[in-house]
């Protein structure tokens, strides 16, 4: 008994005083402001700005430098203090935010097959380009949602992917990960969009979805500066996004949606009145 | 059964075979439908070019999509008539893609043909031949023939395999193939034994086709090729499994049978090839099984490449209610379509009908565990392992797991009790990590 514990205590002896000649002898020296950055950064390692996580940025930006690479997920106020670190000038981030541009889940569009694979948009979108008649509408199989760094997307009943407006801090992730890109960046304050990712003849979209864009014009007679189409799809000219809103309740299919007055059917998430700044993220 | 003194391979396992419906019905040939769809991919590899216009008349034979690249090959007009539509079609893979319609005159006039001696010809003008005929492997996977054929100077080939196993439920063309043109078959393998010079050939057959095996020992004797029946058992057609069985040499992985000294063309292929090179005839019609429950009168019909599949089933007796499922190819590896109004194309080895109470379908549920896939996996991979790598999305993990080795047999997926997308989610991990790999 006591022959091992004193053999025991001289092994924890012994590799304490290894690890502690280790740790002084292969101590590396690093740079205050990387730690410095590092306590500022979001920390979602989501790899946004363009390097593996938040400790490759600060490592990043010490080593270049620069603060030309953004962390988009930190926003203006993450990238000031910086800015602050690094004594250097700020530079403006944009504040974006992703948004679902379909509200075809299963009840209003159609299935043009019946898939029983994988849940998994990307492996779904290979079989015949998905089971969507649909050629660009949400798959419903929640990719995104699995991808984002943030949790900031749920899968409503139905099928719908719909991002957090409060959640989501911009990263992008979701928009490579979607195989339909049905999911885009916006300016955080525009809160109307067009949610609909087809550009088919509306003839056509009438056919498989209750809720699609059909290239009426109307949207763009009502508010002629805030709408563009292009290729049978209406979009939101994002400058002028705060006129947007007159066309929403004109639109004959229902595919305007202005967020500030809530999301689309189906959705748990409660309706933002203001679009809320983000700054560290949770 | 004596099947464990037969060759074999390790894994795979036993479907009911459902090849008595159409295993002794002779050959018969399709006659034209109304019009013909031609894809120009028919093949693995860049599609071709149009090289024909809309108004455009065409003879049966006459190249009317260029090759592009070197892994690609012609396409050709499988009957004369007038080019009505040159247009995204509905493809066998279930997307619109360019196709060129065609309008059948009905007189099947072919455009000039070159036949030829192989005798006199050399490897290199054997292998344009092929090229030039759009040759492909008929036995489904539909790669560019001459390219197997073209292996790099470092990469001696010393054994030729032919593959008459069809292993896969349903289909037997292949086994009609052999039973009524053997020898053409034969000069197949004679001009493929001319171009590769190897010292062996093998045919290697399931032994559940005696008929096939006796004809082809007889035919073949004091020729130096051997057939040598093969275990019932899939997929024992599956290419590596085959070399493996016959040969005793393992294709490393992420290899090609080349590495190993190997070429294995499918009879279909060998049988075309002879057309192509003695008649100058290119690939334009194929033999393929019409079966399944919901067809009244299965099939072996030879067809024009392009043919509608609604066509083949009307020449089977229609059907009553529309199918639950579509299958162009066997049940474990064909691909499901979306409507029959696709074209059955230089690849389609069968068409299978199933109504909803013919299918198995069970609700998914988590992994029990079992070990099932592990046991039955042909390429020794842990399918399960990779399923949860791909939900998890542990690409790295999956390709340090060997992913790419999966064959896609679906023999895991079969076996699974939990219903689970194996080798969906196998797939999956394949294409995620070439994009990797193509981005790194
Ligand atoms: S038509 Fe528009 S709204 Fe409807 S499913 Fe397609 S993309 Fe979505
Ligand atoms: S937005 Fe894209 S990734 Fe997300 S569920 Fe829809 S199709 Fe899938
Ligand atoms: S929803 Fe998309 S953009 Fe927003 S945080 Fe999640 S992954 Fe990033
Ligand atoms: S066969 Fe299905 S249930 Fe069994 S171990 Fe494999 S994945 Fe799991």
């Amino acid at each position: 008994m006591l022959a091992s514990i004193v053999t025991l205590g001289l092994i924890g002896l012994l590799a304490a005083c290894a690890l502690g000649f280790a740790a002084k002898k292969f101590h590396v020296e690093i740079d205050p402001r990387e730690q410095a950055l590092l306590d500022i950064l979001p920390g979602a390692n989501c790899g946004a700005c363009g390097y593996p996580g938040c400790a490759g940025y600060a490592k990043g930006v010490v080593a270049s430098g620069s603060i030309a690479d953004i962390c988009p997920p930190g926003g203006q106020t993450v990238m000031q203090k910086v800015a602050k670190i690094m004594d250097l000038a700020p530079v403006t981030a944009n504040p974006q935010i992703s948004v679902v541009i379909c509200q075809g889940d299963n009840k209003k569009a159609v299935q043009k097959y019946n898939y029983l694979g994988l849940t998994d948009c990307r492996a779904a979108q290979k079989l015949a380009d998905g089971p969507k008649t649909c050629p660009a509408g949400c798959l419903g199989l929640g990719t995104c949602a699995m991808i984002c760094p943030f949790g900031a997307i749920e899968m409503t009943p139905d099928s719908l992917a719909v991002i957090d407006r409060k959640k989501c801090t911009g990263c992008g992730k979701c928009v490579k990960a979607c195989p339909r890109f049905v999911i885009k960046l916006t300016p955080l304050d525009a809160t109307t969009h067009v949610l609909c990712n087809s550009h088919d003849k509306g003839a056509l979209v009438r056919k498989y979805c209750q809720v699609g864009c059909i290239a009426c014009q109307i949207c763009k007679k009502t508010a002629p500066g805030a709408y563009e189409i292009e290729n049978m799809l209406a979009s939101v000219v994002y400058d002028q996004h705060r006129e947007a809103d007159q066309a929403v309740d004109k639109c004959p299919t229902h595919c305007i949606r202005n967020f500030a007055s809530g999301y689309p059917d189906g959705s748990r998430f409660a309706a933002p009145t203001v679009p809320i700044k983000k700054t560290k993220a949770a | 059964m004596s099947s464990s003194a037969l060759k074999t391979f390790p894994g795979g396992l036993h479907p009911p075979d459902s090849k008595q419906a159409t295993a002794g019905k002779p050959i018969e040939l399709s006659p034209l439908p109304v019009e013909l769809i031609l894809p120009l991919s028919q093949h693995i590899g860049a599609p071709a070019e149009a090289c024909v216009e809309v108004g455009e008349f065409v003879l049966k034979g006459q190249m009317i999509g260029r090759a592009k690249g070197f892994v690609s090959v012609p396409i050709h007009a499988s009957t004369s008539g007038e080019v009505i539509a040159v247009e995204p079609r509905i493809h066998p893979s279930g997307r619109l893609l360019p196709s060129i319609v065609i309008k059948p005159d009905g007189e099947e006039s072919w455009c000039e043909l070159f036949p030829a001696d192989p005798e006199k010809l050399t490897a290199a003008e054997l292998i344009e031949r092929i090229l030039q005929a759009g040759i492909v492997g008929m036995g489904g996977a539909t790669f560019p023939t001459h390219v197997k054929l073209s292996p790099p100077d470092d990469k001696p080939i010393d054994t030729l395999i032919l593959n008459g196993v069809e292993c896969e439920p349903f289909l037997t063309a292949d086994h009609r193939l052999m039973l009524e043109a053997p020898k053409q078959i034969l000069a197949g393998i004679n001009i493929l034994r001319k171009i590769l010079q190897v010292e062996k050939t093998w045919i290697g057959i399931e032994a559940n086709k005696p008929d096939a095996i006796a004809l082809l020992q007889e035919l073949c004797a004091g020729t130096g090729i051997e057939v040598v029946p093969l275990a019932v058992k899939y997929p024992q057609g599956a290419e590596k499994q085959l070399i493996l069985a016959l040969t005793g040499r393992e294709v490393p992985s992420g290899s090609l049978p080349m590495e190993v000294g190997v070429v294995v063309q499918n009879v279909a292929t060998a049988a075309a090839i002879a057309t192509a090179v003695i008649e100058g005839k290119p690939l334009v019609d194929r033999v393929g099984t019409i079966s399944g429950p919901l067809i009244k009168k299965p099939k072996n019909l030879r067809f024009h490449c392009g043919t509608p599949l609604q066509h083949l089933v009307d020449l089977c007796g229609g059907i009553e209610h529309p199918p639950a499922k579509i299958l162009a190819g066997g049940p474990m590896m064909g691909q499901t379509q979306l409507t029959l109004e696709a074209p059955a194309t230089r690849g389609t080895s069968g068409l299978l009908l199933f109504a909803k109470e013919d299918l198995p379908l069970r609700p998914q549920t988590p992994c029990i565990r079992c070990g099932r896939c592990v046991q039955v996996c042909p390429a020794g991979l842990l399918p399960t392992t990779i399923a949860a790598y791909v939900r998890l999305d542990l690409i790295e993990a999956a390709e340090q797991t060997s992913a790419m080795d999966c064959i896609e047999c679906g023999c895991c997926s079969y076996s699974c009790p939990a219903a689970i997308p194996l080798v969906q989610s196998l797939r999956q991990a394949k294409g995620m990590i070439l994009e990797k790999r193509r981005g790194a």
